[in-house]
């Protein structure tokens, strides 16, 4: 969950971390001859102290963030985190140690902990650990397909942008803007007892501003966030295509290739609209929703409850639970939406952020159904709960975000498979009588067992009789899982298909983040209720 | 070795100091040593016992600064950090935000440590969870929960020879206990500085009761009711507001706290008449850190006096741009209350609802500090001055604005996260819809 505050639950919980690094150093990677001797020692250690597996991860964690603010760059981070984490089982129980120290001794030292604090947690066991089976692959690596590491191109460069980025705003009458771009490179290997040593080097970046205008005589505000999304890619995501945009509508739609002094633009121009849109009239309206908005509805709505874990209630004391609970996956016929719905978990998807070789816990990552036509048919899972779902291999949702966090089920890219037939936004607003259309992530709140939420956009544009009759604000929409997904009466082609997603997904106790991807075509859902969230005070 | 006495951290800091050829040079440095538990379905999941120092750097010649931070501490480090963060310095833009450092300053000793807490070994933990379980076990329930305890200390130096060190102790514990049958749901959670006053079995009966008595919640229409919030449930809604004490967002027109026409509410009556909200570094209860990382001393403050907005927090930039003092803004804060337990209230209260704590409270306008999110983990239907029956959860659309301007009634403040909060009797809550959820 993103932000900040109590219960801070799920998205955008995390900052820069580790200690600040030169830009050069962050773009040598450490000899992968050396991890594999430092895994060998955890991984020998582990066994001749009585473990009956055990894995290690060495971490080497980049971050990169620039952040400015109208005519002055905020800040400048460039860090790094680097150590090695030791899972093992002894005694039938997890145990988990790690170090930033990374001599022999430290390692083997570690191993000895993780193993001692296994026979310490087995006294208080109810039932020994069950590992889905899994074979060691040897030496394999996998990369983020990246075109241009961004940790490569000159900070220089980045920060003309966004300083260029927030004077296209200041002319055209912004009060204040902030930009900013967020860099991730994750350089982990994982190896195992079972014979597997992965080398992997994971790639994200996160272009982001928002605009701001003042109406001082009203006592008013308005702002606008761009209309990218985070992207497991390279800098190329900043190097605008003509062919990866979708234009004709109110606003301009941006797929693999991001256009960020066009949206600046817009965005600029959409705050004026904002101040002055009429406000929404509350009632049941049809929604359109884009799918720079709607990723954020998946997310939460349909990604965390087919959680497993959440499901059987590791998650209870935070996250909370799940309505989705097995006997209705066990009855093969429970309705979570309407026939056109089908949604894919999936860990591959090139320029998503949930895309890896292999996962924390070194299984080969892939693709499965979650909805089929609306029915619940499967889950997420890891290998030590596998088994409960009659599941003889994990399905790879293990990730931990740090060298020293343990590593636990995560939700994979979870997305809405678009319709079959080529249709656009522009020709689905046709049928619309009454409607909404919405784009952009804003407020979003879900109960712990994911059945009521309430989501707002960015920008909420009103449609009478098939056609756009200009913005409105203070639109929120409240629904039921189940009823929402059951209101689906339209999606858009393939073509239109578009990924959004999050840097910060937070679960866990202590929290941790992790980063995923929701793709989605624009999807019509027909008569929700929609409440007008404006007050004076 | 994570947690350092003040000599310790002295001599280190102007050992750091002494390698530093910049202009002006900040070096903070800091250290926590504490251990978790979490445990789900009655049994342990996972526990972890985590230790780090870490020192950073801040290099600036003219307005150009640099940072740069390390976790390893011989001597060769030391140097290396210093001369990172002064070669950041030399590529960086100028900030026409930077504000000379300041000199010399004298802050009291903090009341934050407390030796016992600081003793904590895996062994308390795992008695403490045991008591935990003991209760869920006995009852028939299911008990997911977490306990961490920490020991920290900070220390700064800067070139003009300022120098503050605190150490702090904190231990908190949460646990949501649920019935086999996943109809009822009860929830606790608490932290102290002082480890003798956090009692998990007392605690854990609470979440028990609730997890029972909520069972079988019964559907009221959603609308507005006068609420009773458990000092949690007050908590969650405030902590949103109190980031709006800030008089540069005020300032600039994008704040609650902004005025219509420019300026900012301050002096403005903007509660009911019974809110008074101060916050005291040295309060027994919450006590904090007499500095803040400016280096700037943390005094008792009052931020609603009767109601009015009483002062704004301003940061050594904005309070030199608007030629006034800087004040830090304490999150330690102190919600005056009066004398009534939550029983009390609940005996004075003809009809209303009866909130244990908020959930995903997420902003919906900024400008109206409107709030959304749920209850959760025991609402119930009050009917003259009794608990009648559990009620399914809502959700409200709320501002804290709002709520502070229907206040019936305060409580007796008890410890809630890092402030003293009272239970509080809110007319006219607004709950918008119903939620299914347990």
């Amino acid at each position: 969950m993103t932000g900040v505050g109590v219960g801070a639950s799920l998205l955008d919980s995390r900052s820069v971390f580790g200690r600040q690094i030169s830009v050069e150093e962050s773009l040598n990677p450490v000899d992968v001859k050396l991890k594999k001797k430092m895994a060998d020692i955890a991984l020998n250690t582990a066994k001749s102290k009585g473990a009956t597996y055990a894995d290690v991860r060495i971490g080497r964690y980049l971050n990169q963030v620039i952040s400015t603010r109208e005519a002055q760059v905020q800040n400048i981070g460039n860090s790094e985190s680097y150590g090695i984490g030791i899972r093992v089982i002894a005694n039938g129980s997890w145990g988990f140690a790690a170090t930033n120290d990374l001599s022999d001794e430290s390692i083997s030292k570690a191993a000895e902990n993780a193993v001692a604090i296994a026979k310490g947690n087995s006294k208080l066991m109810i039932e020994p650990v069950k590992l889905a089976s899994q074979k060691g692959f040897g030496e394999v690596s996998w990369k983020t397909p990246i075109e241009k590491n961004a940790f490569e191109v000159p900070i220089k460069e980045k920060v003309d942008l966004l300083l260029l980025v927030n004077s296209e705003a200041m002319k055209l009458g912004a009060k204040y803007v902030n930009s900013s771009i967020f860099m991730v490179n994750e350089q982990k290997y994982f190896a195992s007892t079972e014979g597997s040593y992965i080398e992997q080097d994971i790639h994200r970046i996160w272009p982001n501003f928002t605009v701001t205008k003042i109406d001082a005589a009203g006592g008013k505000f308005e702002t606008r966030n761009a209309l990218s999304a985070p992207m497991g890619m390279g800098f190329e995501y900043l190097t605008p295509k003509e062919d990866e945009k979708i234009k004709g509508g109110p606003v301009t739609m941006y797929k693999k290739r991001y256009d960020i002094l066009e949206d600046i633009k817009e965005a600029t121009v959409h705050v004026d609209e904002k101040l002055k849109a009429n406000p929404v009239a509350p009632g049941k309206w049809d929604l359109i929703l884009d799918p720079s908005h709607l990723f954020l509805t998946i997310h939460e709505s349909v990604g965390h409850t087919t959680e497993l874990d959440r499901v059987l209630g590791y998650e209870a004391n935070y996250a909370g639970t799940s309505f989705l609970t097995l006997d209705k996956w066990e009855s093969k016929k429970f309705n979570f939406g309407s026939k056109l719905v089908n949604v894919i978990a999936d860990k591959t998807e090139p320029g998503s952020l949930g895309a890896v070789g292999y996962d924390d816990e070194g299984v080969k990552c892939g693709s499965w159904d979650l909805i089929k036509d609306g029915i619940l048919v499967n889950y997420q899972t890891i290998r030590d709960q596998a088994h409960i779902i009659g599941l003889s291999e994990s399905q790879g949702c293990c990730y931990a975000d740090s060298w020293d966090s343990i590593q636990f089920q995560r939700m994979p890219n979870v997305s809405l498979a678009p319709g079959k037939e080529n249709l656009a936004a522009a020709d689905m607003i046709k049928n619309v009588e009454k409607g909404i259309y919405m784009f952009g992530r804003n407020s979003y709140s879900i109960d712990q067992q994911r059945y009521n939420f309430q989501f707002s956009g960015q920008l909420a544009y009103e449609i009478k009789d098939g056609k756009i009759a200009g913005m409105v604000k203070d639109a929120s929409y409240q629904s039921n899982t189940q009823e929402f997904w059951n209101s689906c009466t339209a999606l858009c082609g393939p073509a239109d298909y578009r990924l959004g997603g999050t840097f910060s997904d937070g679960k866990g106790q202590p929290g941790q983040v992790s980063a995923v991807s929701h793709g989605s075509a624009t999807t019509r859902f027909n008569g929700v209720s929609v409440i007008n969230t404006g007050k004076k005070l | 070795m994570a947690i350092l006495s003040k000599e310790e951290a002295q001599t280190i800091l102007k050992k750091v100091l002494s390698y530093s050829k910049a202009d002006a040079c900040e070096i903070s440095l800091s250290g926590s040593d504490g251990g978790n538990i979490r445990y789900a379905r009655n049994a342990v999941s996972t526990a972890g016992q985590i230790s780090v120092m870490n020192l950073a750097v801040s290099s600036t010649f003219g307005k150009k600064t640099g940072s740069a931070s390390i976790n390893e501490f011989d001597d060769a480090s030391l140097q290396k950090v210093v001369k990172r963060a002064e070669e950041l310095a030399m590529l960086a833009p100028e900030n026409p935000e930077f504000m000379p450092l300041l000199g010399p300053q004298t802050f009291p000793d903090s009341l934050t440590f407390n030796a016992k807490t600081a003793a904590i070994t895996p062994d308390t933990r795992a008695e403490m969870v045991g008591k935990s379980l003991s209760i869920s076990k006995a009852a028939n329930l299911d008990a997911a929960g977490f306990l961490e305890n920490s020991t920290r200390f900070n220390a700064v130096m800067n070139s003009k020879n300022l120098f503050a060190y605190n150490k702090s102790t904190d231990v908190s514990f949460s646990v949501t206990i649920r019935n086999k049958e996943g109809t009822g749901s009860g929830y606790v959670e608490q932290s102290f500085n002082d480890l003798d006053k956090m009692d998990t079995l007392a605690l854990s009966k609470i979440a028990a009761s609730k997890a029972t008595g909520s069972a079988s919640a019964k559907a009221i229409e959603p609308g507005k009711y006068t609420v009773i919030l458990e000092p949690l449930a007050a908590s969650d809604m405030l902590s949103n507001m109190f980031r709006g004490f800030d008089a540069r967002s005020a300032d600039e027109g994008r704040s609650f706290m902004s005025k219509k026409g420019g300026g900012t509410r301050l002096g403005e009556q903007l509660f009911s008449e019974n809110v008074n909200i101060y916050s005291d570094p040295m309060n027994a209860e919450v006590p904090s850190a007499t500095w803040n990382g400016d280096g700037i001393a943390i005094k008792k403050t009052q931020w609603v006096e009767n109601g009015k907005v009483k002062n704004l927090s301003y940061s050594r930039y904005w309070a030199d741009k608007k030629g006034v003092q800087p004040l830090p803004f304490n999150r330690s804060i102190v919600f005056e209350g009066g004398t009534q337990s939550l029983e009390e209230l609940i005996k004075s209260t003809e009809k209303g609802i009866l909130v244990t704590r908020f959930w995903y409270i997420r902003s919906v306008d900024p400008q109206t500090l409107l709030l959304t999110g749920l209850t959760r983990d025991g609402t119930f239907y009050i009917e003259n001055g009794e608990i009648k029956f559990p009620v399914k959860n809502f959700r409200f659309n709320e501002s804290p604005v709002i709520m502070l301007n229907n206040v019936e009634a305060l409580g007796k403040p008890v410890r809630t996260g890092s402030g003293m909060i009272p239970p509080m009797k809110i007319r006219d809550f607004t709950f918008t819809s119903l939620s299914d959820a347990v």
